[in-house]
């Protein structure tokens, strides 16, 4: 598979009105999370307090991590430990199969999709039905999630009548979102009751109370965790925090930075399993420790997946989801995916304008597009730069680094401007000048103007 | 080494010294929580009222068009509403689809999203608040604060237990960002400030 970022970008936006549409949609979206920012006075005290909190957390995840496991374990919770995707997906899969578990519902988690736990269980002869609505859709049309918080923001509503028509028997050409979300609301409530086990993420777990905390809008980890008596969440090592009472914090920031609310609709605070029901977390490293000991991305761990920094990414507004190799987009998608596996993900550090938006909008204040230049001297000495970039640096540094090669070059390329400037469209340049106007040449250099004393 | 002790050791290698936290900031009170608390429960997509006392609070509830509607419905508040389910009779929490209203009592409201929290302890089944179509929930003016911060300050999270927030109906902007009311949860979500 091609993961260059360019090329997949370049898919994605051959579409112009699509892709205006997307851009315009995810835009929405970060004006509502403007607004619901400005309805806090303290929201910047907020953001300092949340990444603290965060700080403080991975300066010591072991020690929380044990405190965690001890109070959970009081409260009636069976604590499992994965070091990566495949144990994460043995351990649910056993869970499930010891208790004949044949069909599952699940609500969001990137764990596991990270973990491909889906079909590690179909693969075993488990029925898994995504009841998020957004990846839900994206389940029937078995496609990944273009975005984490609305995985199928890349599809029209017209696209998804047809999906549903196709699959859920929706009338031919109705694409009306009540109606589809009726359709799903249906469908998927005949699997809430039939299903014998639950599973979800966990967006927080409380060291000093031992429980864990997911929060949606549409209420599907409440009723997959109510209604079967097994309920199994997945959670990375870097989701615990110390307190409960930090939740304060973390929620009065989360659904604001995700989509405007000023809360999410249900947050609810398991510390223990339903009556006569079991509860299982299990606790994933998956190359987090490894993250967590290279110090300037560290602060990656933080992240609360609000899905913030996709929304307000110029790139990522206007390349969709699907443009990132890897299966978190966006400017975090791109530095969890570059530390992850450099060699595949070796395009998405340059996937960014390094405008430093998503560092702004980062409710725990990851500094995202430092880590993302930070992660391009790190692509460029692993040596595994296109050659293109690794030409055009040499050169850039040797022409910078001798002052009459400077002035050759500039005084060459005022010329060339002038003379023929369609020279620029033509090759290494070509994909660069594109979509740029080239503004006039000025008739002598800056050198030359402060030379003669001119201002 | 199992795994456990593998992932702990290899975060005790990765740590470096230990952060102290910053100390929280003073979050932003409401002088009038109550007619804030109103405010967000509508801007959530729900509906809210004040009564002053549970006679009032019965009436309003019976005044509901779900509730006229309703044949299936439960009240965990007493004197207000009524119940045609035995709760207490019903061991498996399936049995209550079709269940049509639930008014169920909340422990405490949060003036800046509207949010209500019910302890477990007040849900026979944790299910209710879900499974029902349409859902009322009441909370004393007594026990309204201004944020959350000051919420998880006055909670007390029950060991081993379980406990929610609940901001408005269920909800869903995942078909190009349309917002729909009634996703898997209540369709609709009328909060009474009693007092």
């Amino acid at each position: 598979m091609n993961t260059f970022h360019p090329d997949r970008a370049a898919a994605f936006a051959a579409d112009r009105s699509h892709a205006h549409w997307h851009d315009t949609a995810l835009w929405f979206v970060r004006e509502k999370r403007d607004r619901g920012a400005a309805s806090v006075p303290e929201w910047e005290r907020l953001r300092d307090a949340a990444a603290g909190i965060k700080a403080q957390a991975l300066s010591n995840l072991a020690a929380y991590l044990e405190e965690f496991e001890r109070n959970a374990t009081a409260n009636g919770i069976r604590v499992h430990w994965a070091r990566d995707g495949e144990e994460h997906n043995r351990i649910v899969h056993e869970i499930l199969a010891a208790r004949g578990v044949r069909l599952v519902v699940k609500s969001k988690s990137m764990l596991t999709e990270e973990c491909g736990l889906n079909p590690y269980l179909e693969a075993r002869g488990l029925e898994v039905v995504d009841t998020d609505l957004g990846e839900r859709i994206v389940q029937l049309a078995k496609e990944p999630p273009s975005h984490i918080v609305m995985p199928a923001i890349h599809r029209r509503k017209e696209s998804i009548g047809e999906l549903f028509h196709e699959k859920l028997g929706t009338p031919a050409g109705a694409s009306d979102p009540k109606l589809l979300t009726e359709a799903a609301r249906q469908d998927l409530r005949r699997k809430f009751l039939g299903a014998q086990a639950g599973l979800t993420g966990v967006n927080f777990a409380l060291a000093d109370t031992g429980g864990i905390v997911v929060v949606t809008n549409e209420g599907n980890a409440d009723m997959g965790t109510s209604l079967p008596p097994v309920h199994v969440a997945s959670m990375g090592v870097e989701k615990v925090i110390p307190r409960a009472a930090d939740l304060g914090v973390f929620l009065r920031l989360l659904a604001r930075s995700a989509t405007g609310q000023p809360v999410s609709t249900y947050t609810s605070h398991f510390h223990g399993p339903m009556r006569g029901g079991e509860l299982h977390v299990v606790v994933v490293d998956n190359g987090r420790s490894e993250i967590l000991a290279r110090e300037p991305f560290r602060k990656s761990l933080a992240c609360i997946r609000c899905g913030a920094c996709l929304n307000t990414c110029p790139v990522y507004r206007r390349s969709g989801g699907y443009s990132y190799s890897y299966l978190i987009p966006g400017p975090i998608g791109a530095v969890l995916g570059a530390l992850r596996d450099p060699e595949r993900h070796a395009s998405l550090p340059f996937a960014s304008s390094l405008c430093g938006s998503c560092t702004d909008v980062c409710p725990v204040q990851v500094d995202l597009h430092h880590q993302l230049l930070a992660l391009r001297a790190d692509v460029a000495a692993r040596g595994i730069l296109p050659w293109g970039k690794r030409m055009g640096m040499r050169l850039a540094g040797l022409v910078l680094r001798h002052p009459s090669l400077y002035r050759l070059a500039g005084g060459l390329a005022r010329r060339a401007l002038r003379g023929a400037p369609g020279l620029v469209r033509i090759g290494p340049a070509a994909t660069w000048a594109r979509q740029r106007q080239l503004p006039g040449a000025p008739s002598e250099s800056f050198r030359e103007i402060w030379r003669r004393g001119g201002a | 080494m199992s795994a456990r002790e593998a992932i702990l050791a290899a975060l005790r290698a990765a740590s470096a010294r230990v952060v102290p936290r910053p100390p929280d900031p003073e979050p932003t009170r409401f002088d009038d929580r109550v007619g804030t608390f109103l405010e967000s429960v509508k801007a959530v997509g729900g509906a809210a009222a004040r009564v002053p006392d549970v006679t009032a609070l019965d009436a309003a509830i019976r005044a509901l068009p779900v509730w006229a509607a309703a044949r299936r419905t439960v009240s965990l508040v007493p004197g207000a509403g009524a119940s045609t389910l035995d709760l207490s009779a019903i061991a498996d929490p399936h049995d209550l689809e079709g269940l049509e209203v639930a008014v169920v009592p909340g422990e405490l409201g949060v003036a800046e999203n509207g949010a209500v929290w019910i302890p477990g302890t007040s849900l026979p089944h944790r299910a209710v608040f879900v499974i029902a179509e349409h859902l009322v929930l009441t909370v004393q003016a007594r026990d309204l604060v201004s944020n959350m911060q000051e919420a998880y300050a006055r909670i007390s999270l029950q060991r081993p237990g379980y406990g929610v927030f609940v901001s408005g109906p269920s909800k869903t902007a995942d078909i190009e960002q349309a917002l729909v009311i009634g996703a898997h949860g209540a369709r609709s979500c009328t909060v009474y400030v009693v007092g």
